[in-house]
C-alpha cells in the first residue's frame, strides 16, 4: 500500500512538474517591453507553447539560442536590428497595456516525405475575468460565444479538436499540435461546479451548436475522468482534481467545411484578412492531414502572475501532399496550397508572421525559398533546434513591389526514406472470428542509450468487454511492470473502460500492451445504422517526457558554443509530447437487419408450431371414445333428442 | 376428415377403457394412436420406394438447378457498389509490363523473392514499405525442390489514404512464383499502386502485397497481421497496418495479353465470398468489355441446347468439387477464414482470337477498387452460400438445400423404419424359452465402440506422419504417396470393425445365445458388413432382444438376400409365423383391421394401454412422441389412408 502511495505520488510529481512548466512558460510568453520584443521576435515561445508544455530551463535555452542567433548570423544583425526595433517602438505606446492582443502566425514544414507542413496558429489575449459576479459583456477580440459559454459553465480550460486523417509520425516526424482523428474535447471545470456531469452535458450541446459538430454524442459512455494523462495546462494547475476534469473523443466524427466556417468566425478579423484568407475550404479539405483546434485557458499576463487573463488560441494544421497536388513538379507556393496569396496582415493583429523551417536547408540542397528573406530565427521545437526563415507581414517590404507575397518552395532532392522518431506508437486489434479479440498497443522507444516514462491513457468503450486479468506489458521480451495502474472497468451502457498506466520505456525498444476482450452481443436498437462497418474505439493518448533530439546529438560539439557542450546529457533537456495512436474498427456480432421479412417468417412459423401443439396438449380434454352406435341407436338418439330427451 | 373417431365433448360419461382419443384439431399426430399407427406403417411398408423416389428428386432438382430458367441471375446487393458511374483512367499498361520484366530480370537474378528491388521500387512510388520474413519447416519436402524448411520473405507497401484514420484497408496481392510466372501480376500491381497514389479519391488504406511462396507467404502474412498462430509458423512481426481489411483481391497473371480473366472464388474449407464480389468482377468484365470466365467455362447462350446445359451443369459440379476438396484454389482462400472477402482474378491466354491488353485489365481493377473504396460496411449484403453455374447465375442456399435435404431424408427414413422395428415387443412364447434379456448390457458395451473409434482417430493422426519414414525406406513410395496409403490402410482396417465389434457384444452378452446366433447367422449373406442390424446401430441394444436376430433364431431356412424385416410388407403371409403371437390376444372390441395392419408395430399399444406396452431397455422409446413433428410433414395423405382404414 505504501508502496503504490509513493508510487502515485512519483507520478504527481512528474506531472505536477511539467504543468509547473508550463506555467512559468506562459509566463515567460507575455513578457513585456524589451524582453517582450526580445520574445516576439522568438518563434519558438508560441511554437513551443503549441506542444502545451515546456519546461522552465528551456527558458534559459532559448535565451541562449537568441543570443546564438545573432552571433550565428551577424551579417543579418540589420535585419535583426530592424524586427526588434518594430515591437520596441510599439511597446511604449503599450504602455497603458491594451486589454486584449491578436497574434497570427503561419509556420511551413517542408516534411522529409517531401509533403508539406502548415500550422496555423492564431491566439487572443484578453485580461478579464470570466467567473466573477457581473457578467462580462462588453467583447472585441474574444469571440463573444466562447466568452459566454466560459462565464455560464465555468469553465476553467477547454481544448476541442477536430481532425480528419491520421499524422503519420514515421513519415512526417512529430507535429505540433497532436490530435486524434475525429472529435476531441476535454475540460476542466472551475471547483465551484457541483453537477460537474449535468454541466458536461450541457457544455457538449451548446458546442455541438457552435462548431456545427456532432459533440451531442458525448455522453456517459464515452466520456471519462483521467487520473493523470490530463492536467491543465493554464495557471493554477496545483489543484488537479480530476473529478473536474471530463475527457470524450468521438473517433467517427468527420470534419468538413461546416466545421471550418464557424471556426473560422472566431477570429477578429474572420476570413477577410490576415492569414485567415488563405483557409479557403476547397483546398484546406484536398490535403492529407487537416485538423483545427480551440484552446482556451487562464494564462499569467505578466511574470509575477499578479493579472491573469484569457487565452484563446486556434490553430489549424494541414498537410499537402506532394503526389495528389504537385502533379509532378515538385514545388510548392503559397498560391499552389491555399489558392491564395497574401496581401496584408490582419490589421488587428498585434504580430503577424510567417516561419518557415529551413533547418534541413541549410545551403539550399533540399529546397529553394523564394522570395528569400533576411531575417533568421532559431527555436528548439520538439526538442530539436530548428532554423526558421521568418516573414513578418506587418512590414510593407516583405510583400515587395507586386504588393503580394506567394512564398515557393522548389524541392531539388528526391524524398528520403522513412524517419525513427523518438517515440511512436501503433495499435490494432489481433484474432478472427466474432466473440474474442486481443487489442495490441505497441510503443517504440528509439532513443539509443536512454530510457523514459510514458502514460498510456486507453479508454474503450464499454461493448468490448476488456479481460483486464490478460493485460500485459511486455518490452524486449521481458515483462515489464507499470509503476502505476489506474483501472475504471465499464459498466454496461453507463460508462467505459478507463485504463491509465505508466510505464518504463527501455532504451531502443519496442512495448507491447495487450488485453483480451470480449465483443458484447448489443440489444438490436443500439446497433448503428450501418452495424457492419464496425464500431470505433477512439485513439489511445500517450504522454511522455521524451530525451530531446539535441541532448542525444553528441556530433553537434562543434557547431554549438564551447561552454554550451560539457555536460553532454542534461536532465531537463527532455521535452513533453503527447501522441495518439489509430482508432480502432471492431466488428461486433451482427444480427441481419437487411432480412426482416425472413426473420418474421421464421418466428411466426416457430411460435405456430410449437406454441400451437403445446396450446393443445395443455387444453384437450381426454375423453372415453364411444363406439360407433348402428344406424338404428343413431337414429332414435336423434329422436330423442328432438324429444328433448337424454340419449341411449 | 380429421374427426374420425371423435366424440363431441361431454356428449357422453366415460364407460370404456380400451380406447383413449382426442379431440384434435390441429395435431392430432402427437397423441392420436390411430394416425400415427397409419403413418408409421406407411413409412415401414413403403420404406424403400419413398427412399429411391427421394433419392431421385434430389438428383434431379440439383441437376435442376443448373438449367438457366430455373435459377436468378446475379445482381449487385450492396447499394455503394450499385451503379457503375465512374470513369476507369488507368493508363500506364505498357509501363506495367516493362516493371514486370524488370522484377523478372531481378527476381532471376536474386533466384527468388528481389525484396531489396521491391522495397525501393514501392517507395518510389509513395509507399510506405515494410517487410516480413517467414519460416515453416515442412512435413513433408516440397514438390520440386525437395526441402523441409521453407524460408521466404513478404513485401507490402501501404498506400495511404488521404484524411483517412488508418481504420480500413484493401488489399491487392500478386504471388511471386518461381519462374516466369505471375511477373506481369506484380507489374501491374506496382503500376496500380503508382496511379492509385496520385488519386484523391481514395478512402481506404490500399495494401500491395508481393507474397513469396503463394499460400505459405500469404498464411504467414495473414497471421501477421492479425497476430495469431494458427500453423506454427514463425514469422517476423508487421510493422506497418491499415486497419481492419475490408476485401482484397488476389492477381495471377503469366502473360502480356491474355484473352480471358477466371475468377476464382473457392477458399478454405470451402468458404466463399460474398456474392457481390462475383458479381462486382462480372459487372465491370460487362462494362470493359472483357471475356470472363468461372471455373475456366466461358458462359454459353445456348441453355435450351443439351450442350449448352450440360456445360452449365459442368460449371456447377466443378464449383461443388472444388468446394468439397475444402483446399483453397487461390491465394484469396485464406482470407476468408478472418472475415474478409477476397476472390483471385487469374489471367487466361489461350488461343482465343478476342485479346485483352494489361491497360485494360488495369482499368478493370481500377474500376473494380474504386467501387469496393466506396463500401460503407463491409460486403454482407449478397450471398455466402451460393453455386455458379455461370457468371450471370446463380443458385442460392434456399434452392440448393432442398436437394440436399431430400438425400438426407432417406437416411432419416432408413432410422425410423429401424426404430420401429425396434419398438415391436419381443414373442412371448409360452415355453419361455426365448424371453427378454433384462440383463443389461451394461457400460462396457457401449465403451467398446466409442474406445475403437477413439482410437481409430488417433491412429488416423499419428500412423500416417510415424510410418511415413518407414514406408519410404522399405517400399517404393513417396512420402505423400505413404501417407495417403497408411490413411487407406487404417481405413480398411477399420472396415472390419463393425463385424468384430458385434462378436465381441454377442460374446460379452450371451454365451448361450452366441452360438444360436452364430448358427442362425451362418446361412445369411453379407454379415461383414453388418450394419444392417439395428443393434449395431445403436450400442445400447442387446442383439438378443432384436426381432430380427430371434427371427433368424427360429427361421434359418429364410431366403437369401433377405436382410431385413419389412414389418409392414403386404405380403402377411411371409412374416404370419413371427407375428402371430403378438397380434392382440386382448382387444375384445378391436375393429377388423387388413391383415397387413395387423403387423404394425403400435398394434399392441393402441390394444394395450399401459404396462402391455412393451418397453426395451437400453433404448429412448418410451413414446414415439419424438416423431410427431417429423410425421406431421406427412399428416395429411396419412390421415386419408387412417380414414378409408379405420373408417369401417
Amino acid at each position: 500500500m505504501a508502496a503504490r502511495r509513493r508510487l502515485v505520488s512519483a507520478l504527481l510529481v512528474f506531472l505536477c512538474a511539467s504543468s509547473v512548466f508550463s506555467g512559468a512558460e506562459s509566463q515567460e510568453a507575455t513578457l513585456t517591453g524589451g524582453h517582450r520584443a526580445a520574445a516576439v521576435d522568438d518563434p519558438p515561445t508560441d511554437t513551443e507553447r503549441a506542444e502545451q508544455a515546456a519546461e522552465q530551463p528551456a527558458v534559459e535555452e532559448r535565451r541562449w539560442e537568441a543570443t546564438e542567433v545573432e552571433e550565428a548570423t551577424p551579417d543579418e544583425a540589420a535585419g535583426e536590428k530592424q524586427d526588434t526595433s518594430a515591437p520596441g517602438t510599439a511597446a511604449p505606446s503599450s504602455a497603458p497595456q491594451p486589454k486584449d492582443d491578436f497574434q497570427e502566425e503561419l509556420v511551413v514544414r517542408p516534411l522529409h516525405s517531401g509533403d508539406i507542413y502548415a500550422s496555423f496558429q492564431f491566439r487572443t489575449l484578453w485580461e478579464t475575468d470570466f467567473t466573477r459576479e457581473n457578467k462580462v459583456s462588453h467583447y472585441r477580440l474574444f469571440p463573444k460565444s466562447l466568452g459566454q459559454v466560459i462565464s455560464k459553465f465555468s469553465v476553467r480550460e477547454l481544448h476541442i479538436s477536430f481532425t480528419q486523417g491520421y499524422w503519420r509520425t514515421m513519415q512526417w516526424g512529430q507535429p505540433f499540435l497532436p490530435s486524434p482523428p475525429g472529435a476531441e474535447l476535454w475540460v476542466w471545470f472551475q471547483d465551484s461546479v457541483t453537477d460537474v456531469d449535468g454541466t458536461w452535458k450541457e457544455l457538449t450541446n451548446v458546442l455541438s451548436g457552435i462548431f456545427c459538430a456532432s459533440l451531442n454524442f458525448i455522453d456517459s459512455t464515452n466520456t471519462v475522468q483521467p487520473s493523470a494523462s490530463f492536467k491543465p495546462l493554464g495557471i493554477g494547475n496545483e489543484a488537479t482534481d480530476h473529478r473536474f476534469l471530463r475527457y470524450a473523443t468521438l473517433p467517427r466524427e468527420i470534419v468538413c467545411t461546416e466545421n471550418l466556417t464557424p471556426w473560422k468566425k472566431l477570429l477578429p478579423c474572420g476570413s477577410k484578412a490576415g492569414l485567415a484568407v488563405l483557409l479557403k475550404s476547397e483546398k484546406l479539405f484536398h490535403s492529407s492531414f487537416h485538423s483545427q483546434a480551440v484552446h482556451i485557458r487562464p494564462v499569467c499576463e505578466d511574470r509575477q502572475c499578479k493579472t491573469t487573463s484569457w487565452e484563446l488560441r486556434q490553430t489549424l494544421n494541414v498537410v499537402f501532399d506532394l503526389y495528389t497536388s504537385g502533379q509532378g513538379k515538385r514545388e510548392w507556393s503559397l498560391f499552389k496550397m491555399f489558392s491564395r496569396t497574401l496581401t496584408e496582415a490582419c490589421p488587428l493583429a498585434s504580430s503577424s508572421k510567417i516561419y518557415i523551417d529551413v533547418t534541413d536547408n541549410p545551403q539550399g540542397e533540399q529546397f529553394e525559398l523564394s522570395p528569400a528573406t533576411a531575417l533568421l530565427s532559431q527555436a528548439v521545437v520538439l526538442g530539436d533546434r530548428r532554423t526558421f526563415s521568418v516573414y513578418d507581414l506587418t512590414q510593407q517590404i516583405t510583400f515587395g513591389s507586386v504588393r503580394s507575397l506567394n512564398l515557393l518552395i522548389r524541392w531539388k532532392s528526391t524524398e528520403g526514406d522513412m524517419l525513427r522518431p523518438l517515440l511512436h506508437a501503433e495499435r490494432y486489434v489481433a484474432g478472427y472470428g466474432l466473440q474474442t479479440g486481443e487489442i495490441h498497443t505497441l510503443m517504440y522507444n528509439n532513443h539509443p542509450y536512454r530510457s523514459f516514462p510514458v502514460l498510456l491513457l486507453d479508454s474503450v468503450p464499454w461493448y468490448l468487454r476488456l479481460y483486464i486479468h490478460t493485460l500485459t506489458v511486455t518490452s524486449k521480451g521481458k515483462d515489464n511492470k507499470p509503476s502505476y495502474i489506474h483501472y475504471q472497468p465499464s459498466k454496461d451502457r453507463l460508462r467505459p473502460h478507463l485504463l491509465e498506466m505508466l510505464v518504463q520505456l527501455p532504451p531502443n525498444s519496442v512495448t507491447e500492451v495487450t488485453v483480451q476482450f470480449e465483443r458484447a452481443l448489443l440489444k438490436w436498437t443500439e446497433y448503428t445504422p450501418d452495424p457492419n462497418h464496425g464500431f470505433y474505439v477512439g485513439s489511445s493518448v500517450i504522454s511522455s517526457l521524451v530525451p530531446s533530439i539535441v541532448a542525444m546529438d553528441t556530433n553537434s560539439t562543434l557547431k554549438r558554443p564551447l561552454f554550451s557542450s560539457f555536460f553532454p546529457c542534461k536532465e531537463e533537456s527532455s521535452f513533453f509530447v503527447r501522441i495518439y495512436t489509430e482508432p480502432l474498427l471492431v466488428n461486433l456480432p451482427t444480427p441481419d437487419f437487411s432480412m426482416p421479412y425472413n426473420v418474421i417468417c421464421l418466428t411466426c412459423t416457430v411460435v405456430a408450431v410449437g406454441y400451437g401443439s403445446l396450446y393443445n396438449l395443455l387444453t384437450r380434454s381426454f375423453q372415453i371414445e364411444e363406439p360407433s352406435p348402428g344406424l338404428a341407436k343413431r337414429i332414435a338418439n336423434i329422436i330423442r333428442k328432438m324429444r328433448g330427451v337424454p340419449p341411449l | 376428415m380429421h374427426c374420425v373417431c371423435v366424440l363431441p365433448s361431454g356428449s357422453s360419461e366415460p364407460r370404456r377403457q380400451d380406447r383413449v382419443t382426442v379431440d384434435n384439431n390441429n395435431m392430432g399426430l402427437l397423441s392420436d394412436p390411430n394416425r400415427r399407427r397409419a403413418l408409421l406403417g406407411l413409412l415401414t411398408r413403403l420404406n424403400a420406394p419413398i427412399c429411391v423416389v427421394c433419392y431421385m428428386a434430389g438428383v434431379a432438382w440439383f441437376m435442376g438447378l443448373a438449367f438457366e430458367p430455373f435459377t436468378l441471375r446475379t445482381y449487385m446487393s450492396e447499394n455503394a457498389m450499385g451503379s457503375t458511374m465512374v470513369e476507369e483512367r488507368f493508363p500506364a499498361g505498357e509501363r506495367a509490363l516493362a516493371t514486370g520484366r524488370e522484377f523478372a530480370a531481378h527476381k532471376k537474378k536474386t533466384g527468388g523473392m528481389p525484396v531489396d528491388w521491391l522495397v525501393r521500387t514501392m517507395q518510389a512510388r509513395g509507399l510506405e514499405v515494410f517487410t516480413q520474413s517467414f519460416s515453416r519447416t515442412l512435413p513433408f519436402p516440397d514438390e520440386n525442390k525437395e526441402r523441409y524448411m521453407v524460408k521466404g520473405t513478404n513485401v507490402y507497401g501501404i498506400l495511404r489514404a488521404p484524411r483517412a484514420p488508418r481504420t480500413e484497408a484493401l488489399v491487392l496481392s500478386a504471388p511471386c512464383s518461381p519462374g516466369d510466372e505471375n511477373n506481369q501480376a506484380v507489374g501491374l500491381l506496382l503500376g496500380l499502386a503508382q496511379y492509385f497514389r496520385n488519386q484523391i479519391f481514395l478512402a481506404k488504406d490500399v495494401i500491395f502485397l508481393v507474397n513469396e511462396h503463394d499460400l505459405i507467404g500469404m498464411q504467414a502474412w495473414l497471421e501477421g497481421y492479425h497476430h495469431t498462430n494458427t500453423t506454427g509458423m514463425d514469422w517476423s512481426p508487421l510493422q506497418g497496418r491499415g486497419g481492419s481489411i475490408q476485401a482484397a483481391l488476389s492477381l495471377e497473371l503469366s502473360s502480356d495479353i491474355i484473352t480471358s480473366l477466371d475468377l476464382v472464388l473457392e477458399g478454405l474449407n470451402g468458404q466463399l465470398p460474398n456474392l457481390d464480389l462475383a458479381n462486382l468482377f462480372y459487372a465491370f468484365c460487362q462494362k470493359i468489355g472483357v471475356l470472363c470466365t468461372i471455373q475456366g467455362k466461358l458462359q454459353r447462350n445456348d441453355w435450351d441446347s443439351v450442350s449448352g446445359y450440360s456445360h452449365a451443369v459442368q460449371t456447377m459440379m466443378l464449383m461443388v468439387m472444388k468446394q468439397a476438396s475444402g483446399r483453397p484454389w487461390g491465394d484469396h482462400g485464406l482470407f476468408l477464414r478472418y472475415h474478409i472477402e477476397a476472390a483471385t482474378i487469374k489471367g487466361i491466354n489461350s488461343f482465343r482470337q478476342y485479346k485483352t491488353d494489361a491497360t485494360t485489365i488495369g482499368r478493370l481493377l481500377e474500376g473494380m477498387y474504386r467501387k469496393l473504396n466506396n463500401l460503407l460496411e463491409r460486403l454482407h449484403q449478397s450471398y455466402f452460400f451460393y453455386l455458379m453455374p455461370s457468371l450471370s447465375h446463380f443458385v442460392s442456399i434456399g434452392y440448393y438445400m432442398p436437394a440436399f435435404g431430400l438425400l438426407a431424408v432417406i437416411l432419416l427414413l432408413r432410422a425410423l423404419d429401424l426404430w420401429v422395428q425396434l419398438m415391436t415387443p419381443p414373442p412371448r412364447t409360452e415355453d419361455g424359452v426365448i424371453d427378454i434379456e433384462q440383463s443389461s448390457p451394461g457400460v462396457l458395451s457401449v465403451l467398446t465402440p466409442l474406445v475403437i473409434s477413439h482410437l481409430t482417430g488417433v491412429a488416423l493422426y499419428m500412423l500416417p506422419v510415424r510410418f511415413q519414414e518407414m514406408a519410404v525406406e522399405h517400399f517404393p513410395v513417396s512420402e505423400t504417396e505413404a501417407v495417403v496409403l497408411t490413411a487407406i490402410a487404417v481405413y480398411t482396417a477399420g472396415l472390419a470393425l463393425p463385424h468384430n465389434t458385434h462378436r465381441l457384444l454377442a460374446g460379452e452378452g450371451d454365451g448361450a445365445g452366441l452360438a444360436g446366433a452364430e448358427a442362425g447367422r451362418g446361412a445369411l449373406p453379407g454379415r461383414a458388413v453388418g450394419l444392417h442390424r439395428p443393434h449395431q446401430l445403436l450400442p445400447g441394444l442387446h442383439p438378443g432382444s432384436h426381432p430380427g436376430a430371434r427371427g433368424r433364431l427360429r427361421h434359418t431356412s429364410r431366403p437369401k438376400g433377405f436382410v431385413g424385416f419389412h414389418l409392414g410388407h403386404p405380403q402377411p403371409g411371409l412374416h404370419a409365423p413371427l407375428f402371430r403371437v403378438f397380434l392382440p390376444r386382448a382387444t375384445g372390441n378391436a375393429r377388423q383391421l387388413p391383415g397387413w395392419l395387423g403387423a404394425l408395430p403400435f398394434r399392441h399399444l393402441a390394444g394395450h394401454p399401459g404396462p402391455r406396452a412393451v418397453r426395451l431397455s437400453g433404448l429412448p422409446t418410451d413414446r414415439p412422441v419424438g416423431l410427431s413433428l417429423l410425421a406431421a410433414l406427412l399428416e395429411h395423405p396419412l390421415l386419408e389412408v387412417d380414414a378409408s382404414q379405420a373408417g369401417l
